[in-house]
């Protein structure tokens, strides 16, 4: 059984890992701010809870479990929050979002 | 005046909750402790007239248990979606900035419209009015799914 729960666990901790990886590939990979902060949403939505699915299977204690959990809610409501804040302030700020036909990169 | 107390206790339960679950403690000393605490913060938040329907959304929560199991599996498929996006060679992005309707009649439902969007790979709500939200999207596709209105609608059903 604490096998099982064991390869269970490291299929989410490593498919977490991907989706965090891909999150840090993306913001090098994306031309411009604004499309650099699709894939960061990699990593704070599947990425987060792929790895705390993993995490909580490790716990010992339900205590540690229920914190771990309350940790993904609050990224839930605090994450989107704070790149709403982010992209808002970017584009009052007078940034221009780069489009497909404009062709060069304007990192 | 009678909703008032309703969003009252609901603060009450949810920091008696909270407590019992981050302390793990059951002594019954200690629980009459934790009682006296969690009043004392309600009566405190009383007095700040912080205790309102947007704290305390009671009368959406059983909606919004229903709407949230959808909006994970929105969020799984966009994340594939990005993340192919990411990863496949040649970058087959076509980002575009718009502004999509939005038809909750509250400020409450807008921002959970909003940060539905936000929380889905893929598009970013930039700036939120009544009545219409700024998307910015990563992929054509991206925004014409959004534009079907679904999540929208399901939006507006949350709120009642």
């Amino acid at each position: 059984m604490s096998v099982l729960l064991d390869i269970l666990s490291w299929l989410l901790l490593m498919a977490g890992s991907f989706f965090v990886v891909t999150g840090g590939i993306g913001l090098v990979r994306m031309p411009d701010f604004f499309t650099r902060l699709h894939p960061s949403g990699l990593v704070d939505t599947m990425g987060a809870t792929l790895i705390v699915a993993g995490l909580v299977l490790q716990a010992e204690e339900w205590q540690v479990s229920v914190k771990l959990l309350l940790v993904l809610v609050f990224l839930y409501l605090t994450g989107p929050t704070a790149t709403h804040a982010v992209a808002h302030a970017a584009l009052v700020g007078g940034l221009k979002p780069w489009t497909k036909g404009k062709g060069k990169d304007q990192d | 005046m009678g909703g008032k107390l309703v969003h009252a206790i609901s603060l009450y339960a949810a920091l008696f909750g909270l407590w019992l679950l981050l302390s793990g403690f059951f002594e019954p000393f200690l629980l009459i402790l934790a009682l006296v605490c969690c009043a004392f913060v309600v009566a405190i938040a009383h007095r700040m007239d912080v205790i309102d329907h947007e704290g305390q959304p009671v009368h959406i929560t059983w909606r919004l248990l229903t709407y949230l199991p959808w909006l994970a599996v929105q969020i799984v498929r966009a994340n594939i979606d990005v993340a192919r996006c990411t990863l496949s060679p040649g970058r087959p992005i076509d980002p575009i900035l718009k502004w999509v309707p939005a038809g909750q009649r509250s400020d409450l439902g807008t921002v959970i419209y909003a940060n539905s969007i936000t929380l889905t790979p893929g598009t970013v709500s930039t700036s939120a009015e009544p009545g219409r939200i700024q998307v910015h999207a990563l992929t054509r596709d991206g925004m014409a799914a959004l534009e079907k209105g679904d999540m929208d609608a399901r939006v507006r059903a949350v709120e009642g």
